[in-house]
Formats: structure tokens, sequence, C-alpha cells
């Protein structure tokens, strides 16, 4: 069934953020049933190849019971149900009860999660209708999304390019307006790397803002998940339903929730800001349009009243190899427990092993080439005689890399840069070459050793109208300060309109 | 053993915390009604985060800190503030998340000991480390498949390891007994070896004596009885004798006991032993302890096996021996001390109004002697704890009382026992019905010695012409007449008055 008017509606600025879906509601320009129906369809008949699974069903019992709601109350009643009737979409490493959850992997292709991730409980809680889950690159091992074992996402805009990684599906569905929001998790960069790509905000919290639990383990101390939206209001909006202390995840921080959609409402002030910018970022590489946009942005914080100040992050150098032992390890731990006996998938000939050795090696035959080699290295790495030269040493230096930090932010309010070297290449283009692949990370992944806040906020794009994200860091728990420098670089630089490169790209034409 | 070697024994013991919940999710632990996790519906005691669901997370109870640090503070160690979980990698089917979360470089207790008694007498066992950790679920292997029953995984446990620290099979029996005692008086675990909540893995290895050097060592796992883990030991250390007398090499190896056979087997050698590649574990952050819990936690600590035999044998008079029977068990021990304390409250005639502690000695004295004969007997007979038996603390009372008033004899109080063991009939029924009662009437008793003096006129004579010790001959030959239900005490007296008169 094609839609009714959607891309009349999509296309159109009225109906793009939450905000204004909301205020369609109570005008009844809309409901939540026909909304929810809408984007059903245009997941349907997408081909970006965002969505591995739509949950029709429980949607659109949570499209009724909203319309429910706002039959009984006339109006949506923000402050117990903000997410009212918001069609989102979920990556497929959150789970959700008796909803297939695949991680992109072979290995879970018939796991069914008997309960479901906090950040989406909370979500559905607030009112959210959850329309399916999102590709990604396999366990989240991937900047391109070309990982996953159900095949690569297309870029919304350019379909012959990657989406980015590893929540490519949140990104290019979000991008392509197939959902209004969508969650995705950020390992090394895999949130804000792929909203760089798709032109859309991304937002990793600060490590233990959010409850991990329910969210398949790639990495346990850097996961986190995070929104990705068009607007940087509705990412505050979502970080602030979801965020706060969980007793099922230990490392949530005993918080209450943001609440960084109220201090968005007042204008950000940038007069006085300090603004880091590390020299270890502009050392060469970027692209030149990248750079171009990225000074571009900073001249315009200038103009703003913000101080540049130059300042240093000695230990980025060792970023990446320190996060491709930290990762791989933890990542090695964790993908245990797809051994065949509980979760995995056997291989159909399972019986013509000889011993308990020989059913492990069938059964973990099934991960993809990406997530062997990282599970091969963090066994190395960990493994004794080598854990002292690798995952201990790497667990100094990434102590450094915070002091690093630290230090920096003694002088500054936050640190920017951009998030990648480059727009999003060509599908293909870098899947033979892990190792370049991996240096797509080098920006991003600081934040997560760190544990800070960080963001993409889209900021220009590039010769071929690709979307270029700017990258914002500030100390943790500093969501708040955050949100409000990147909505003033949202809406200074972003298309002016507010609603960033939507505008400028095709975005909502199906 | 040998004498041109000696042995180096160390034991690793894993207690089951007795914790309502397992440790890092809400499933239980034990159940509610005391029947053993094992033998609940299988699998119907798991939850998302114990079957190792992906994205779940553990979250730690925090009574199975409190309880490491019990056992930590009951066997002397050094209570570490800050503590790191670890995960510990190996693939096996019973471990659903393809590892345990344990401890490893920074355990919650180290550096303490247990003092043992032996024959050789009193000394101190170091103890190592203690550290938290989960347990796994159980294989259960059927013809030609195995399944898996994850009820068990999750349970909390303290791993205890000693130092290399006993050189016979003796001195590991009494530390485990210690062990054993220590725990269930914490009321930290319940203890029960069948059931596998007190479980032992031994290392054993043996070198010349006098010997620097320790040799390779072999260690034996899954022994489930304090019994089996002495003979073990001794098959171990003989094995390995033998071995290297005849100039072979000791293995690193696990070896399996197998106790119908008495021997050990080998499991697995150490080319195949695991790199467990610990690291910490980051779905938990690390725990640090208040010092002050720690202070209240000792506060409160129950009186211990060791302060508990003291007590036993400084205020109420109870041989070294004794004591140390009864205060091996907590079981045994509460049992004594009810059935004195019953005793106490309600004397059981005039002669014992004396009250207070010397009354307390008395019948300290005599409940004592039933429990470490009879009742210990019947305790090691049956293979079961005191509290299986349907004999009570009110059953002892009144068996003393019956024994201190002279109506029944000591041996026909041991029968009694014996009966109530397996009836659990109130002790005025049983001896009436087995006819035991003690004859302590003058008038009865007087007729019989008459009749016994005037068989054995020679040895009256005897007896009067200075032979004193042929009194007991007297009292002998009048038991035998009365079917052993005289009344021993009076008898003497009575016997003595008739031969001199």
């Amino acid at each position: 069934m094609l839609p009714r008017n959607l891309n009349e509606k999509l296309s159109t600025e009225k109906f793009r953020t939450i905000r204004e879906i909301h205020d369609a509601f109570d005008k009844k320009l809309l409901s939540p049933v026909e909304l929810t129906r809408d984007y059903l369809a245009a997941a349907q008949a997408s081909e970006t190849g965002a969505y591995l699974l739509l949950c029709e069903e429980r949607a659109m019992e949570q499209a009724k019971a909203a319309d429910q709601v706002l039959a009984r109350e006339g109006k949506v009643p923000r402050d117990r149900l903000p997410l009212l009737g918001i069609p989102l979409g979920i990556k497929d490493n959150l789970t959700m009860d008796g909803v297939r959850t695949t991680c992109g992997s072979k290995m879970l292709e018939n796991y069914i999660p008997p309960y479901t991730a906090t950040c989406v409980e909370r979500l559905e809680k607030a009112g959210a209708v959850s329309l399916g889950k999102l590709s990604m690159d396999e366990f989240a091992m991937g900047g391109s999304n070309e990982n996953s074992a159900f095949g690569p996402v297309k870029h919304p805009t350019h379909p012959d390019r990657v989406p980015g990684g590893s929540s490519g599906g949140s990104a290019s569905a979000v991008g392509a307006g197939l959902c209004v929001g969508s969650l995705g998790s950020d390992t090394g960069g895999s949130i804000r790397l792929p909203a760089s790509y798709c032109g859309v905000v991304g937002v990793k919290p600060t490590y233990g803002r959010i409850s991990r639990y329910g969210l398949v383990a790639f990495a346990s101390s850097l996961d986190q998940v995070g929104p990705l939206t068009r607007t940087v209001e509705d990412a505050a909006l979502l970080m602030d339903v979801m965020s706060g202390f969980d007793p099922m995840d230990s490392t949530t921080v005993p918080m209450p929730a943001t609440r960084s959609f109220q201090a968005l409402q007042k204008p950000a002030d940038l007069k006085g800001l300090r603004v880091g910018i590390p020299k270890e970022y502009f050392i060469g590489g970027l692209e030149p349009d990248v750079e171009k946009a990225i000074q571009t942005s900073l001249r315009w914080l200038e103009s703003q009243g913000a101080k540049l100040v130059p300042i240093s992050l000695p230990h980025t150098q060792y970023a990446v190899a320190i996060y491709y032992i930290v990762a791989v390890s933890e990542a090695s731990s964790n993908l245990a427990r797809f051994d065949g006996v509980r979760f995995g998938v056997r291989p159909k000939d399972i019986t013509e092993v000889k011993d308990l050795t020989g059913f492990y090696e069938a059964v973990r035959n099934g991960f993809g080439a990406e997530v062997k080699r990282r599970i091969i290295l963090g066994t190395f790495a960990l493994s004794s005689g080598y854990a002292e030269a690798y995952y201990k040493r790497a667990c100094q230096v990434r102590r450094q890399t915070k002091q690093d930090f630290d230090l920096a932010f003694q002088d500054v309010d936050v640190i920017v840069g951009p998030v990648s070297p480059t727009t999003a290449f060509k599908l293909g283009e870098k899947a033979s070459d892990p190792l370049r692949m991996y240096l797509n990370d080098i920006f991003t992944i600081p934040a997560n050793l760190v544990g800070l806040p960080s963001m993409s906020v889209p900021c220009g794009v590039d010769s071929k109208g690709l979307p270029i994200g700017f990258h914002l860091m500030t100390p943790l728990f500093q969501e708040d300060r955050m949100f409000s420098v990147g909505q003033a670089v949202f809406q200074g630089l972003g298309g002016g309109s507010g609603y960033g490169l939507a505008q400028g790209s095709n975005v909502g034409r199906l | 053993m040998h004498p041109e070697f000696e042995a180096v024994i160390g034991l690793e013991v894993h207690c089951q915390l007795s914790t309502d919940t397992k440790i890092f999710c809400g499933c239980r632990a034990r159940m509610p009604d005391g029947t053993s996790i094992a033998d609940v519906e299988v699998n119907s005691n798991t939850c998302p985060v114990c079957t190792g669901h992906p994205g779940t997370l553990p979250v730690l109870n925090g009574k199975v800190v409190e309880y490491a640090i019990k056992a930590g503070l009951a066997t002397h160690c050094r209570i570490n503030l800050h503590n790191v979980f670890s995960r510990k990698n190996y693939f096996y089917p019973d471990l659903p998340k393809g590892y345990q979360i344990s401890q490893f470089d920074k355990p919650i207790c180290e550096h303490g000991y247990l003092e043992i008694e032996t024959k050789a007498g009193a000394r101190k066992v170091e103890i190592q480390r203690i550290h938290m950790e989960e347990d796994a679920g159980k294989n259960v292997h059927m013809a030609g498949f195995s399944l898996v029953n994850l009820n068990r995984a999750g349970v909390p446990l303290i791993e205890i390891v000693s130092g290399p620290d006993m050189k016979t099979s003796e001195e590991a029996g009494a530390y485990l007994r210690g062990l054993h005692a220590i725990v269930t008086y914490l009321g930290i675990c319940d203890g029960n070896m069948q059931d596998g909540n007190f479980r032992c893995d031994a290392n054993v290895s043996v070198m010349p004596k006098g010997a620097t050097q320790l040799g390779t060592r072999a260690e034996i796992k899954n022994v489930n009885s304090f019994r089996f883990v002495e003979k073990a030991i001794d098959y171990e250390i003989a094995r390995q004798i033998e071995i290297v007398k005849s100039g072979g090499k000791i293995v690193q190896e696990t070896r399996n006991y197998d106790s119908d056979k008495n021997i050990t087997v080998s499991m697995r050698s150490k080319e195949e032993a695991h790199d467990y590649r610990y690291f910490p574990e980051p779905d938990l952050t690390p725990l640090n302890i208040d010092p002050a819990l720690v202070e209240q936690i000792r506060a409160t600590l129950p009186e211990l096996p060791e302060q508990r035999r003291n007590r036993l044998i400084h205020e109420l008079g109870l041989s070294v021996y004794d004591a140390g029977v009864l205060t091996g068990s907590k079981a045994l021990v509460e049992f004594f001390e009810k059935g004195v304390g019953i005793l106490v409250s309600a004397p059981s005639d005039s002669r014992n109004q004396m009250g207070g502690q010397a009354a307390a000695k008395q019948y300290a004295k005599s409940v004592a002697n039933l429990m470490t004969g009879e009742v210990a007997r019947l305790v090691n007979e049956s293979g079961t704890e005191i509290g299986a038996s349907k004999l009570t603390p009110t059953h002892i009372a009144d068996v003393v009382r019956l024994v201190q008033a002279g109506l029944i004899s000591s041996t026909a109080a041991k029968q009694v026992i014996s009966t109530i063991w397996k009836t659990g009939d109130a002790v005025a029924v049983i001896v009436k019905s087995e006819g035991l009662e003690q004859v302590s009437d003058t008038s009865a008793l007087e007729p019989v010695i008459d009749r016994v003096i005037a068989a054995f006129p020679g040895q009256a004579a005897d007896f009067r012409g200075g032979k004193d010790k042929l009194l007991g001959f007297f009292v002998g030959q009048v038991m035998k007449e009365m079917g052993g239900k005289a009344n021993p005490g009076m008898l003497g007296d009575l016997i003595k008055k008739k031969l001199t008169a």
C-alpha cells in the first residue's frame, strides 16, 4: 500500500520534528495511527536496506494506544508522554521482547530475545512507536554497514555510497525519512560516523548515561546507546527519555535523567565560549572539502563571539591502536556465548563433528570475516604471555588519553573537529582494506576511550553534495553544554532553517 | 608414607553461599523450604541474566560480599577494600556466557589462616585467598547426547585457597572439617557435600624429605566427602612416590577420584590446560567496601568453633576431647547446648537445686557423654546430620534425668537413645516397653544380695579378710541375677554393708 500524502507530508517541513508532529496531533491534522501506517509503508517500499525487520503489529498497537490517549486527553501530554505516537527505528543489537534480534549476524538469525532493552522500554513508555529493527555491521563491527550478513545498506541520498557504520541502518533510515528518529550504538564512532555521512544528528552520550541492558555487547567498556535524529532538539528529547540510572546496569551512573530539551529552550550564548582545536586533528589526511567545511564552521563560531583555543591531545596518535586492542579483547569474550549450545546457529551437519572442540569449530565458523578477525585479535591480545604487552599496555595508554582530555578541559569548554576525514565513500571501495577502514574512526574513538559525551552535527556538504559532520566533545556529563553548542552550529550552519542538511538533500523523497 | 618422601598438599574449597538469590540476578540461590536447587524442575530457576542472554548484564548481590567478608574475618584474613571482578574465559557447555565472573588479582580476602588439631598437636594452615565467583550450570549426560541444567548457574560461590601447607591426609581432613565448621557456624553455607554445597579440589605433590623445591603437582577434582578426600590424597601420594621411586616423572595434570575403586584417574594434562585470559569485568564497576561495613560485620560475627570449644572447656568443664567432637559440627553442638539448657532450666531433682554453674557442669558432663558416645556413633553410622534423626534435645534431657535419678543404668540409656533415633518415641515409653527400669528399691535388692553371698562363702570370707577388690565380683553376680537392672551405685554400698555386718 502506498502512503497517502506521505511524500507531501515528509517533504514539507511541517512534520519533520517531534515538536511539529505533536503540534499536528494537537490540531488533529494527523493521527499517530496514520503517521505510523505511513512510515511502515514507506519503510516497506524503501530500497535502502535500512530495515531488517518491521514489527508492524507492535507498532500499530502502540499507535492505536497513542490515538486513544489523544482522544482521551485532547492533546499530547508532553510532560508525561513526551514521545507520544513518534515512530522510531531501533538498531538490531537492541532487544525487544519477542522481536527477532540478529545483530546483523547469521549467528543470531533465529534469536528472539525474551526481554526488552531498558532504553527501548523507556522510549515505549514515553509513548514512542517502535517501527522495526535497523541494519548494522555484524555485531557492530565496521564503519560502512557492508559487514552485515544480510546485505549492505545504501546511503539515503547517494545509493551507490555507504551510509557509514556500524549504525548504518539507523542513520540511513533517519536520513531517508523512514522514521522520525532512531537508536544506534557507538563503540568507536558507530553513531557519529554514519550520522556524519548521512547528514543527520548523532549523539554518543557520556559512558554510563544510558543503560546498556539489552544492548548486545561488542566492547562493554566502550559501548553506549544514543539517538540519531534530524534535529538537535529531537536528539535531546530522546536522550532525556532514555538516560538515567538503571538498576539492571551497574555501569550506569547514579544520576537522574538529563533535561537537555529544557536547556535548549534558551538560546545558546556563544560569547566567550572557549572552543578547543586539537592540533593533532588537523595534520593532513583530511579531504579538502571536509577541512574547508570545518574551518568555515570554526570561523562562524568565532564570529559569534567564541574564542578558538589551540590545544594538544598528545596521545591521539595511539587512539586507534588502543581501541583495536581494548575493543577486540572485550569482544572476544563478549562473543564467546555464541557457541552453539544456547546461542548461535549450529550448522546442519553438526552431528558429524567428533568432539566438543569440533563442535565449537563448526559453530563459530558462522561468524563473518571481520568478526572472526577481531575475535582472533582479541583472543591473542588477552592470552597469557601477551596480555602484558597488548591488553594491559593499551589500558595504561587509555588512562593517559583520559589525562590529555582532563588537562585540555581545564582551558576549554568544548573540543571540536571533523567527525571523519572523508565523506561517504562508494560501496565496496574500502571493503578489502580493513586498515584504511579502521582509520576512519580516528576522530571519534577518543570519546569512547575516555567516556566523553560527543556528537556529530551536519555543518555542510562537499562538492558532490555529500554531508559533512562537525564533531563536538564536552567534559563528562556536560551533555547540556554539548547540545547547546551543537544546536547553535546546527542552526547556524546546517542549513539555517533549523532542519539541517535535510533541506539541501532529497531527504524524504522516497 | 615412604620414609624418604614428604607430601605437599594444598586445598581449594568451593562453598556455595546460602544467600536467597544468585550472585548477579534475582533468581533463587536456594529454595525457601531448604530443597536443593539441584532438585527443582530442570531450567526453571533461570532468567535472561543467568542464562547469559545477549545484552544482559550482571548486578552484584551485596549479601555475597557480606558473606565473603564473614568468611575472611573468621579465618583471620585481611579484607581488601578495593575489589575487582574479572572474567575467566573458557568454553564449556555448562557455562552460558563463555566466561565465569570471578576475582583474579584482587580477591576480597587474603593472608589468613585456620588452626587445625591433629594427633601431632595444633598448628596453623595458611589461607592464601578467598574470592567471590559464580557457579556454572550442570551438564547431564544421556546416551549419545548431553543436556545442560542452568538452575545452579549464577549461584554465589566463595573459593577458599589454602597454602601448599599440609603434609598428610590427616591434616587435610582436619583443615577441611575445620573450614566446614566455620562456614556452617557463620551460616553462610549449608555445607552439604552430597549436594555440592561444599566442594574440594586437592593439589598434591611429593618431594624427597627435606627438599625445598616442590615436586610437580596433580590436582584431584570433585571429591564429595571428607573421608574420600583423605583417601584420594593417600592414594595420590602413594601413586606419585611409586612413580618417582621407579625413576618416572610426575605429569602436571588434573585427576578425578573414583570412590568405588579408590583410585585417581587422569582427566586432562597441562598441555590441554586452559589459558583463561583473565581481564577486569567491564560490566561491573570496581567494588569499594566501606571499612565501617567490615567493622559492623566483625561485631556481629557469631561464636566460632574455636571460641565455642574454649567456652565448653572453661565454662562447662568439658574435656578437650569432648569439646572438640561437639564443636566439630554446628548441629551437634547446638543440640548439646539445647539439651543442657533444658536440664538447667528444669532440674530433675532436689540434688540439683544447687543451680548455676555447678549444675550446668554436672549436666554438661552427662549430656556430653551421651553425645560423644552413642549419639556420635549413630550420626557416623547413618551418615546423616543429627537434625535428620528423630532424636531431640528434650529426649536427651529426659534420658539424663533418668540416669541421674538412678532410674535407668547408663547401658540402658544408650539403648533408649538408639531406639529414639529410629522411632522418636518418648523416653518413658521406651524404658517401660523395653523393661529398662533400674531397681533401686533396697527391699528388692537385699534378698538377692543375701542369696549371692550365701552362694560364694569362700569369696565372702576372702573379702572380709581384706580382699576389697572382690566387691566388684559380688556386684557383677548380683547384676547377673537381676538382668542388669540393679542400680550399680546402690549395690556397692549394700553389699559392703552386708559382708561386713
